[in-house]
Order: C-alpha cells, then structure tokens, then sequence
C-alpha cells in the first residue's frame, strides 16, 4: 500500500481528494436533509417588519404572504400602511435600496366604524375582516371591536350600503407623544422647568458661549 | 467624601421653601364649582357613574375605577353634577380631559361618609376594599393608586416601609407643612400601611433642612404605641433629588432597585407623607380622598402658604385667594421647578397629583435660554443621580437611535432634570429623554399590536381551513355512503363519478397522502402542547409575578389565540386523516375502483 503510494504520488493524492470530496459531501448532504429548516427564516424577519393589518394593499393576500414574496425578490415598496418607516427597515434588513412608497400613504392609523343604525346586518364585512374584528350575525346589527381593527379598509368595498367609515384612532391623553426638542439655536418649549438658576448668571454665559 | 449609602451626583439648587413655610396650613374657602377629571391618576381613567342633573353630598362616588390599576373619583363638593364633558386639564400639552363637573353653593357641605373602621382589628380584605373605595393615590405627585400598591404583598415580600418625607424639589413644602401638623396621623397612617404590606419596619426619610417637621415627628414617634412596628426617622442633609423613590431607598438602606424594577423587587415600599394621611382618614373617618394639601408659592403671590383645598377647585380661585398679582405672573407651574410642568391657563382643577402651584415671576423662573451645542464637557455625568451617561443618551435621542439609547439604559432614567440643570449649554435633556422614551414605547406598543393581529388572522386562516378540510370530509363521507350501496347493486356497471375519479389512483398514492397526514396530524399535536406549556408557564409566572398586569394580560390573550390556532389547525388535520383514512378503508375492501379505473378513464377522455 505504502509502496504503491510512494510509486503514483499524483495518483494517490487524487484519490485521497476525492475520496475526501465524496466523505464531506455526504455529510453536507445528509446534515441537509436531517437538518432541514421548513421555512425561510428570512420570511420571518421580513414579516416581523411588516405592520401586520392584513390589508392586501400590496396585492398579496395578506403579511406573510408579502413577506414571501419580497424574499422571492418582489420590491419592498408596497405596503402604504407602514410607510416609509417600514421600507427603510426593509431595505436594511435586506440590504436594498429604499424606494419610495408605491401608492398613497397613509397618514394617521384608523379604525373602521360601522353606522349602526344603517347596516343592514348582511355578514359580508365580516366575512371580509382578516382579523375578525368585526361582530354580529345575520340580519342583526354589527359592529366593528376597535381595538382588534387594524384598519385594512377591507370592508369597506363588501358593504352594500356604504354604512362602514374609517375613523382615525381615538387619541386620548396617553396618546400624546412629548415632542423631540428643536436642537441647537432654539428656545426649548418649557416642558419642563430645570432652568431654576439666577437670570445674571446665564446670560454672562450666554454671552462668553456667544464671545 | 461619598457616604457607605449615598445615591452619585444629585445638585444642589436653591430651595425657596421659606416663603410658604410662615404660616400653618389655611383651608381654603368651599368652592361654588368643581371639575373633576376621570383620569387624576396612573392607569385607566375612571368611568362615570352619576347622571347629569344628579344631586350629589360631598364624598358620594361619582366615578368607578375601570381595570386593574385605577382609582374612585368622588364629589368634593355638595351639589349638582351640570356637566360630563371635556375640559382641558393640567397637561404638558394642555390637552382636554373628560371631566364631571358639579354645581353647589358655596355654602352647604353635607358628607356621605363610609362607616368608620378599626385598622387594628379590621381584615385585610375589608381595607383593601375601602382603600379601593376612597380613590386614595399617592399624593406626592405621580398618582398610583395606593390600594394597587397595598396589594404588593401578594407577590413581594416586603420588610420596610419608607416614608418619602424628603421633599427635596424647591418651593414644595406641602410634605413639610402636613408633618409639622399631622406627624400623629401620617405615622398611623403608614403603620396601617405597614401592617397591609407585612412590612416590619418603618424608616422615615426626611432632609435636615426641615427642622420643625423632625421635631414633630420625634415627638409623635415618642407618644405612639410602637410595639408591632419598628419606627426609625433618618434624616440627611438636602440634596436634589434625594425624594426619588430609587436614590431614596439607596440612601437610606443601601439596596438599589433593579433596572426597570419596582422598589418592591428589593423587599420596599414607599409613600408620601399626604397619601399615608390620606389613607388612614379613609379608614379611620370613611373620608374619601376630596381634598388635599397644596402649597401655593411664587413671588407674584402676596401670600404663599398651604392650604388644603377640594379636588377640582379651579386653580385661579386658590391663587387668588393668597394674593395673585396676574400682571407680574410670568408662568404657572404645577409640581416643582424641576419635573413640575407648566400650565398654560389658570382655570385650570386641582388634581390628586397637584401637590404645589408655582406662580413665578419673570425674575424668578426666567424662560429657559437658547439651546447650544453639547460642548461634552460631562458635567451632567456628574449630576446623574441614576449612574447613568446623559450625554450619550442625549445624542442617541437626537438621531433617533432608539435602540442604542435602550441600551444605555434610558428608561433608568428618572427625568429629574439635575443633568438640564446643570447643562452649560442649557440643552433640555430630559426633553429630548422624555420624547425618545414616549416614541419607544409608542413603537413597542404597534409592534404588539401588529404581532396581535398576526395572530388573529393566522387564527383566522386555520379556521377557514378547518372548516374547509371538515366539509370536504363530509362530502367525501357523503359520497362514500351514496356509493357503496350503489356499487354493491349494480357492481360497476355504473361508476359513481366523483368518488371513482378519485378511487383511481388511490391506494398508492393514499399511503402516502396517509402518512404525511399522520406527520402533520403528530407535528400539530406537538405544536398544541407547546402552546398549551407556553400558556401555562406565562400565566403562572404572571400570576406569582404580574407587575405590569396589562401588559401581561395582552400577552396571554395573545398565547391563547395562538393556542387556538394550533387547535384549529390539529382539527383541519385530523378531519382530512379521517376523511383519507375512509377512502383507503374503502379502497381496500372493494378493489372494484382500480378495476372500475380504465372505464372512467376511457370515459373522461373523450
């Protein structure tokens, strides 16, 4: 054995690459079959960013479906109700160029609201909720869980008698968002106080700050 | 120089107590008119429970907490209710809140007092309930609900009751003045606390520059009966913000509360000196919380005190009672100069968490000079009295990198502005801090909505599915059942369409349509009792734990649907194994089908 070795070194050597090459490929290859992830996990992460109001506005039967696609290749631009927060996220998760939003975006997030003395009680919005948002039963009143509703609009065409409005978001108290102050060479709006120090000794800073 | 328990950084600003100190505490005159908002504490605003036109004493109940952390509101005058509507309440943003407003005449004062009760000797249970039912919150400025807070016992041991009598902001002296003359009450009041909580101990915590406040409650610590309860005051020379409950805690015991923990977490509890007071008097008198004591202070007044006023008493009748000079008012502030905010307007109620008004001159609250450049000279480093880097906070909140800023630990952060106070620069930090924290949380609380829906339309896809899979079982079973007796009859002179077109390739490829229904049926059984443990593991930990209950609920609400989902989908599963099962069964007891095939074949080609 040995000897044959030292007498075809070139031959040998082949022999032990490949027979190397065919031991890690079967091990690749049964490491791939044992192991096999059932989904992209990359569909994932794209549907996590994705705001989830199961609209359809992109043309794809809801998020996930989307999140497919957009793994498959398909632009990141389509999804009004998130915006353009959505697609820079996209692009950097995926590594792309953030396009603009194809269609018309969205401005404050909205609930729909049935008018409850005109609907008819027909069931079609509710068949059509993708979240089962919407509660009644047939020729009874129904009427729409605002805190499930994610705003998809998706009702709104199935009506037949245009009884359903989107409503913004009620905005309470809790709702309001202190504002990001304006930045260097503006006056603070006086949020908060914290400026409790003697008038002279400012403004001889402000001055040598100036100076 | 730092002490074996001492908080880093604090700053020491001017205090400005003495001039509401002169004089005992007043009561203010009854108020012809009252506004209450539903909403004077932490959590879900209360839901009202009077009509309009309703005659109401003064403590009768107007309004029902709703949920799990909120608080009663009631009628702090006799009266009639004129009005449920939105009236602006003091808010940074001077937003508009629901109020019941009541009508009376200034004059009459009946109370609907609750039945007096023995602290000693009453159930737990029966306190808890009347706290509940006095709408009693921490007075001190930040409104929980102190029968939320009393409940801490169920799933915290607690040791020590701190009584938070530093008081440390400027112009307050509301804690001060409600000491030096009830110093017998708040110490019962935080005994009856103490013994609600299973705390051993109680530490009052007071600066020393309140002198007259420590001598009273030597002298009331000396008379009461202190045998259950271990009572110790400490006291410590004055520095900003030595009243935080965190610094607190760390300068009186040494224990530091965890991040984005409750002082609960290290076996603590704390209250205000006006809540413990407040408390006891709805025990021991059945007195709901309808007033409290509020200092008024500033130089545009010609009388700074204290008084104790009703809730929703229009701010411009208390200060014009100690002598407003409106054409000196610069600003109006509600709180203190540091974390206090400013109103916009005067006619504004006094509210649970009023615990001072400012009326400021020009000279004496200057408005905040022009932002500069960070100069990053550290200097609010030094201040942080929570360890923590203002200045890296500040830029990651500029530029909006929410994530980093967590990272650095903001929602540690206190905001008690000695870092905006100590800015050469006169950046307001705690503004750029306070936007940054409210735009993450707004951001957390979409992502969990978005998740929510996610699950609901999964939840909704499986059900679809499911009853999909169950009709065309029962068809398929329908068929089966019209076909057999059929086929035994005529015997395969006449093929069944339908079931014979799919009889045809059946028992080779039903195996195996079989055995991937049998994976999927074993791989979703497996995913419904993930689900279940997962559910069970979360309501379990919530229920020993649960500090932020809401959020908690959400999420179990969110792990039931889930549960659901996968129920759906073992269901949809199942229904399609029996279905396929019956027609295998079907397919082995009369081979006639695979004979029968080459027909229907023939058949369907043309």
């Amino acid at each position: 054995m040995l000897e044959w070795i030292n007498d075809h070194g070139m031959l040998a050597a082949i022999f032990a690459l490949a027979g190397l090459s065919v031991a890690f490929g079967a091990l690749l290859g049964y490491a791939g079959e044992r192991f096999r992830v059932e989904d992209d996990p990359v569909v994932e992460r794209i549907d996590a960013l994705l705001p989830q109001t199961q609209c359809g506005q992109c043309g794809y039967p809801g998020c996930k479906p989307y999140a497919e696609a957009i793994s498959q290749g398909d632009v990141i631009n389509k999804c009004p109700p998130g915006g353009d927060a959505t697609i820079a996220a996209l692009a950097d998760l995926l590594g792309r160029e953030a396009t603009p939003l194809d269609g018309e975006a969205q401005d404050a997030p909205r609930v729909a609201y049935i008018r409850e003395d005109e609907c008819i009680g027909c069931t079609k919005c509710i068949q059509a909720c993708p979240v089962d948002a919407i509660l009644g039963a047939a020729k009874h009143m129904h009427t729409v869980i605002a805190d499930e509703c994610t705003g998809c609009d998706l009702c709104l065409d199935p009506c037949p008698v245009d009884c359903i409005d989107m409503i913004p978001r009620d905005d309470d108290v809790d709702a309001w968002r202190p504002p990001l102050p304006a930045g260097p060479g503006h006056r603070p709006t006086a949020l908060l106080i914290a400026s409790d120090r003697a008038q002279p000794s400012h403004t001889t800073r402000q001055e040598a700050s100036h100076g | 120089m730092v002490k074996a328990f001492d908080f880093p950084g604090g700053i020491h600003p001017p205090a400005r107590k003495a001039a509401s100190t002169q004089h005992p505490i007043a009561t203010a005159a009854l108020p012809r008119r009252v506004m209450l908002p539903l909403g004077q504490h932490v959590g879900q605003p209360a839901e009202p429970c009077v009509a309009v036109g309703q005659r109401v004493a003064t403590g009768t109940r107007v309004a029902r907490a709703q949920g799990l952390i909120s608080a009663d509101v009631h009628a702090s005058i006799t009266g009639e209710v004129i009005a449920i509507e939105p009236y602006p309440v003091p808010h940074p943003a001077g937003l508009n809140e629901l109020c019941i407003v009541i009508e009376g005449d200034g004059i009459r004062d009946d109370w609907a007092l609750l039945p007096s009760l023995d602290w000693h000797s009453a159930a737990d249970d029966t306190l808890y309930a009347r706290l509940n039912a006095s709408g009693v919150v921490g007075l001190g400025g930040a409104g929980f609900p102190t029968q939320v807070k009393a409940r801490v016992r169920e799933r915290h041991a607690i040791d020590t009751l701190i009584v938070n009598a530093a008081e440390c902001e400027p112009y307050i002296s509301a804690d001060d003045m409600t000491l030096r003359e009830h110093a017998a009450d708040v110490l019962e009041g935080a005994r009856l606390i103490a013994r609600l909580s299973g705390a051993q101990r109680i530490i009052i915590g007071i600066e020393n520059d309140k002198p007259e406040a420590i001598s009273a409650l030597n002298r009331a610590i000396a008379a009461a009966n202190t045998e259950t309860v271990e009572v110790t005051l400490k006291d410590f020379p004055a520095r900003y913000p030595s009243g935080g409950e965190k610094q607190l805690i760390k300068r009186l015991l040494g224990r530091e509360v965890p991040s984005r923990g409750l002082p609960a977490d290290v076996g603590v509890l704390c209250h205000n000196p006006g809540t413990l007071r407040a408390a006891l008097q709805a025990v021991r008198d059945g007195r709901p919380l309808v007033s409290r004591i509020v200092t008024l202070t500033g130089e545009a007044l010609t009388r700074p005190g204290n008084v104790e006023a009703r809730l929703g008493t229009p701010m411009i009748e208390l200060l014009a009672a100690a002598g407003l000079d409106e054409a000196r008012l610069a600003r109006l502030v509600m709180g203190g100069p540091m974390m206090g905010i400013e109103l916009s307007r005067l006619e504004l109620p006094l509210v649970k968490s009023s615990n001072c008004l400012i009326a400021a001159t020009l000279d004496e609250l200057p408005p905040p000079p022009v932002e500069q450049p960070c100069i990053r000279c550290g200097a609010c480093e030094d201040a942080c009295p929570a360890g923590l880097l203002p200045q890296q906070l500040y830029w990651f909140a500029k530029s909006r990198e929410h994530d980093k800023a967590e990272l650095f630990n903001l929602f540690d952060c206190i905001e008690c502005g000695a870092c905006s106070f100590v800015c050469p620069s006169h950046i307001p930090l705690v503004d750029y801090y306070r936007a940054a924290k409210s735009e993450i949380r707004a951001q957390a609380f979409e992502a969990r909505k978005a998740e929510h829906a996610k699950h609901r339309f999964e939840f909704r896809q499986a059900r679809i599915e499911r009853e999909a899979a169950e009709k065309e079982a029962r068809r398929q079973a329908r068929a089966q059942a019209a076909k057999r007796p059929s086929g035994i009859a005529a015997n395969s002179t006449t093929p069944v369409p339908g079931s014979t077109g799919r009889g045809h390739d059946q028992p080779a490829a039903a195996d195996t349509d079989l055995k991937s229904l049998r994976i999927a049926q074993a791989a979703a059984k497996a995913a419904v009792r993930k689900a279940e443990k997962v559910l069970a593991r979360v309501s379990q930990s919530t229920g020993s734990k649960g500090q932020q209950q809401g959020q908690s609920d959400g999420e179990i609400e969110d792990l039931e649907v889930q549960l659901a989902t996968a129920r759906e989908n073992l269901a949809a599963i199942e229904a399609r194994l029996a279905a396929a099962k019956d027609a295998a069964a079907d397919a082995t007891q009369e081979p006639a089908p695979q004979r029968r095939s080459p027909d229907t074949d023939q058949e369907r080609t043309p």
